[in-house]
């Protein structure tokens, strides 16, 4: 059932439109009943070839010899692609909006990092040419000892993942090894509170299964050009990219993506267009490089892996006081998009409550696995679910009503956040309201009566006194544990943030040297 | 590799394709005869997007050797529409907005027909084991489900 | 040796968009020459109705009715720059730019009729109805279609759009996070119900009940379809999906569908939704986007829901009947709480 709630916050809307609210047939229903939407491979090229790549078995190995001799002369084999070939081979995907240093290769060269990096491409007439032209490929690993804990990457003497972050982190600001999140005194609120609880939360990879797995044709144009049929999410960050790593004009490159077969964020990273396309051009053919579904599966990217502590102070009454979050992102052994992730979570932090004191450090951590992406809900699923399962615990731990409580705590309209932006436009206490009425969940009058549009900003809009880092951060209070505990974790040591600047950080320049900024999508590149 | 000619009858028509020892259907529908309404989704027999009727009944192309169907009857999500009219599963999917991304559509569809050619009148359960086999990964399968049940209770069975 | 049943609740909110490098979209629309338009973007529609919503707010913002407009997309070299599908910023973002462009064809195009009729610009109405008129004299009107013949071979005007929404650079603090990271968020509350099979630790869902508040409901039955195939993800994301079932080891990681569990047609529940609209001001139309939105309440909605059924607490996703049984064990027996 699915109903419209017009009745709440009629005021502010002007329902007097004609096209919008209705329920319009969408405009590719009739193609998707038909089985005529077209997606990147339903399209039939004359001459064209397949590419497939080799890939590391091992999670982390140099590479002493890659030899390609065999494949080259086995049948159907047009051409055998190492990193050598490929013109700017090492890339990251924000380098196209300033944000990070290119760490990850197209082709390995020395070095593989996760098991199921790519190290060989082959063009063959067909599939199965492709496939037996790589068993004939020989590779000599030395395998080297891997790390795929998130903590543990991050303790000294860890083997190094990735050379460009040698202490398996992503450096914020060019100085830390965390994102920051600091709003009030928090060591202040867990003093002013009745219970302190501490608790640890894990989400592990997900997987975006789409329907359709990544894939991309390549093929020269008639003009000079080579149009690629995309399953991208993103057709100008993928052809940029591609650009980039080909060495290319960007107009040399005509991007067409279809209907994609479901995305979810795992077509985001742009991981067949830059190979077939070299394939393009090396063979003269158009080149197909489709992820079977075990590649997609394994080594397509996922959504990374989140591990979350969070340790909160409340109040008998149901007030929460503070909130700190500790959080590491497993960005597995490339970058691509986890920094960013880092940077939405902080932004999260602590959930839609007002909250007085906040502290958080999130981490971007490298592990010898494959490299984690975006998928639906980036950088907020996880902590969410940390959240909400801890409110619901704080919940149980004052006797109060978990919808109750959550009411207890919204935010409201002209409350701070503690990112330091007034919330506006607020509705979770309507959200609450209404959700507790569809399941006749009873909440009492006062919390009935609750609105986002009162109660908030006056002392709530303020923001706190917020002490600077001390040198030496505390050890963490013992930590309550879930009855169930697969292994046994020593409370770990937090890194100890580096001395504070003797002054204010500056504002950031407008072409600066080195910090960490959004820039346009124009802007320097490193 | 040596080819050999395969001839069978797809959706209104016959025709002959080439394939090698080993090719599956999928690939012969595709790449064969230029049919892209059945889908690759894995190639393991696992996803459903391939789905197409051999001689009326269900069955999965990508584990289908494409010799098997020679001198049989071959139908898919192509060959849905009588003309230009839609089939009534066709009008159904689209009333119930069952569709988002619409690759795991053509597979439905098919395992939907198989069904109601088998029996017509299918209870909820019974779709839902009939379209066990289909993954969807936008939908939530309701919309899809409620779609085959209006087509059911709406009476008449749909012939293959 | 019981089934038991149990309820939880979660509540929480969304960002809309990024903050990352302005997270800009443009659009273009031009009429043909009888009146029809086209929008041309690059945006990728990957099921979620891209080229739908955009078509129903460039209709909206020229007044002219939804089949008079095709929204064209995804070719580098006819569409201008997007940023691309993801961070719930398509609707945001992609639906500002199509306003501005349609906006500035449909000044053009009033600005014809005006001419052909011989009246004052600012007199002038749309019907939606594929006609303009004077205001308060509906016969004294024309059709889009003679306006756009008269613009194009007599009067020399293009009847076309260009538009580009962006959001202010925002910098993030070292020291204390601050940043502008979104414009606006969308919000959730949803309860759900499992049963808890004490022997096996397997949970089914029985039923789910939210609240989502999302600006405004464009097209509410592709606003449902966001909201059903997200809570279905959700309740995959919570108890059934990994590729490292073993986190942080990385064996046994699976490789087909009958190895990476989803729920089935057979294992999903009754959902019912009710949508709340504020409008978001800096919104087309205040729509923020569901998309993401959808999936993230249902998987503390769950664990909660466990809790209250048998008393354990798993910290961990998925969760798996193992970690249920074990949980359960561990307590000595199901625990069920006070029933919500």
């Amino acid at each position: 059932m699915f109903e419209l709630r017009k009745d709440i916050f009629a005021d502010e809307r002007d329902d007097n439109l004609k096209e919008i609210g209705k329920g319009t047939q969408r405009q590719d229903m009739l193609g998707h009943v038909t089985a005529t939407s077209t997606y990147f491979n339903d399209h039939k090229l004359q001459g064209m070839l397949h590419l497939k790549v080799l890939r590391s078995p091992h999670s982390h190995a140099r590479l002493r010899r890659i030899d390609v001799a065999a494949a080259e002369k086995m049948p159907g084999v047009r051409r055998v692609i190492r990193g050598a070939d490929v013109p700017r081979n090492l890339n990251t995907l924000l380098s196209l909006i300033n944000f990070g240093i290119d760490d990850e290769p197209t082709l390995a060269v020395d070095k593989v990092r996760y098991k199921g990096e790519p190290i060989v491409a082959v063009v063959a007439d067909s599939h199965r040419e492709a496939f037996e032209a790589l068993a004939a490929i020989r590779v000599d690993y030395e395998p080297l000892p891997s790390v795929f804990d998130v903590e543990e990457a991050l303790k000294p003497g860890a083997p190094v993942v990735n050379e460009t972050y040698p202490k398996n982190s992503f450096t914020f600001h060019d100085k830390y090894d965390h994102q920051k999140l600091r709003f009030g005194d928090v060591e202040r609120g867990f003093a002013e509170s009745d219970h302190v609880l501490e608790q640890r939360y894990q989400m592990s990879p997900i997987e975006h299964a789409p329907t359709e797995t990544n894939g991309s044709i390549a093929a020269p144009d008639t003009n000079g050009r080579y149009v690629v049929y995309t399953s991208t999410q993103a057709l100008f960050f993928s052809l940029d990219t591609c650009a980039k790593i080909l060495d290319v004009p960007s107009n040399k490159l005509h991007f067409i993506g279809g209907t994609v077969g479901g995305g979810f964020g795992g077509k985001v990273d742009t991981m067949t267009e830059p190979l077939a396309i070299l394939g393009a051009m090396l063979t003269g053919r158009p080149v197909r490089y489709v992820f079977g579904r075990e590649e997609e599966m394994q080594f397509g990217s996922p959504r990374g892996a989140e591990r979350i502590y969070v340790k909160d102070g409340v109040r008998r009454d149901g007030r929460i006081m503070a909130r700190q979050v500790r959080s590491y992102f497993d960005s597995g052994a490339y970058t691509r998009l986890s920094s960013y992730a880092v940077i939405k979570c902080v932004a999260h932090i602590p959930g839609p409550y007002t909250i007085p004191n906040v502290h958080a450090d999130v981490f971007c951590s490298y592990t010898n696995r494959t490299p984690s992406t975006a998928m639906r809900g980036f950088g907020v699923t996880a902590l969410d679910f940390a959240l909400e399962c801890q409110m619901d615990k704080l919940a149980h731990l004052v006797g109060m009503d978990p919808m109750e409580f959550r009411i207890l705590n919204a935010y409201r309209d002209g409350d701070m956040k503690a990112h330091r932006r007034i919330a506006k436009n607020t509705a979770l206490i309507e959200c609450v309201q209404v959700a507790a009425e569809k399941a006749k969940w009873k909440i009492g009058e006062e919390f009935r009566r609750a609105s986002s549009r009162k109660d908030g900003g006056g002392e709530r809009a303020e923001i706190p006194l917020t002490p600077r880092d001390a040198v030496a951060a505390a050890r963490p209070a013992a930590q309550q544990r879930t009855s169930y505990d697969r292994a046994a974790f020593a409370p770990p040591e937090p890194t100890p943030p580096p001395p504070p600047p003797p002054a204010p950080s500056p504002a950031p320049a407008a072409s600066s040297h080195g910090a960490t900024r959004f820039s346009s999508v124009f802007g320097r590149r490193r | 590799m040596a080819k050999t000619a395969l001839q069978f009858r797809h959706n209104d028509h016959d025709v002959a394709v080439f394939v090698e020892g080993g090719d599956n259907l999928l690939v012969a529908l595709r790449d064969g005869v230029g049919d892209h309404s059945p889908k690759f989704g894995c190639g393991q027999g696992g996803c459903g997007a391939c789905t197409v009727l051999i001689d009326g009944e269900a069955h999965l192309a990508c584990i289908t050797l494409a010799e098997t169907v020679a001198g049989r009857s071959v139908q898919t999500a192509d060959g849905l529409k009588t003309g230009p009219a839609l089939h009534p599963l066709q009008t159904a999917f689209m009333e119930h907005f069952a569709a988002q991304c619409g690759y795991c559509t053509p597979g439905m569809l098919m395992a939907s027909k198989a069904l109601l050619y088998r029996n017509p009148s299918p209870s909820r359960q019974d779709v839902v084991e009939a379209i066990g086999g289909n993954i969807c990964r936008c939908t939530g399968y309701e919309p899809i489900i409620n779609a085959i049940l209006s087509v059911a209770t709406g009476g008449g069975a749909a012939r293959a | 040796m019981a089934k038991l049943r149990g309820r939880g609740m979660s509540s929480m909110n969304y960002p809309i968009g990024m903050n990352l490098g302005g997270d800009p979209s443009q659009a273009l629309v031009h009429s043909n020459p009888s009146g029809k338009f086209t929008v041309a973007l690059s945006s990728i529609d990957l099921g979620q109705g891209m080229k739908s919503v955009t078509r129903q707010i460039c209709a909206e913002t020229l007044g002219v009715p939804v089949e008079d407009v095709y929204v064209d997309t995804a070719d580098s070299d006819t569409g201008p720059h997007c940023m691309g599908s993801f961070a719930s910023r398509g609707t945001h973002r992609v639906g500002n730019a199509v306003i501005a462009a349609a906006q500035e064809a449909r000044g053009v195009m009033m600005e014809a009729a005006a001419e052909e009729l011989e009246v004052n610009v600012a007199d002038l109405e749309t019907d939606g109805r594929g006609n303009i008129h004077v205001k308060g004299a509906p016969h004294r009107s024309i059709s889009t279609k003679d306006v756009a013949i008269a613009a194009q071979f007599k009067q020399g005007r293009t009847i076309s759009g260009r538009g580009i929404f962006l959001v202010p650079l925002s910098a993030v603090d070292p020291e204390t996070g601050e940043m502008s990271p979104a414009t606006c968020y969308a919000h959730a509350c949803l309860v759900a119900e499992v049963e808890v099979d004490d022997e096996t630790g397997e949970v089914a869902m029985i039923k789910m009940d939210s609240a989502y508040e999302l600006g405004r409901a464009l097209n509410p039955r592709m606003v449902e379809q966001q909201l059903v195939g997200g809570a279905w993800m959700g309740i995959s994301h919570a108890l059934y999906e990994t590729p490292e079932p073993y986190y942080p080891d990385i064996s046994h990681g699976p490789r087909d569908f009958t190895e990476y569990l989803m729920p089935g047609p057979g294992d999903i529940c009754p959902h019912d939704i009710a949508v709340l609209e504020r409008p978001a001001p800096d919104a087309p139309f205040g729509g923020k986007g569901p998309g993401e939105m959808c999936a993230n309440p249902v998987l503390p909605a769950v664990a909660n829901a466990i809790f209250n059924a048998v008393g354990v607490r798993i910290d961990d996703l998925p969760i798996t009947p193992e970690k249920v049984l074990r949980a359960i064990r561990a307590q000595g027996g199901a625990r069920p709480q006070a029933r919500r």
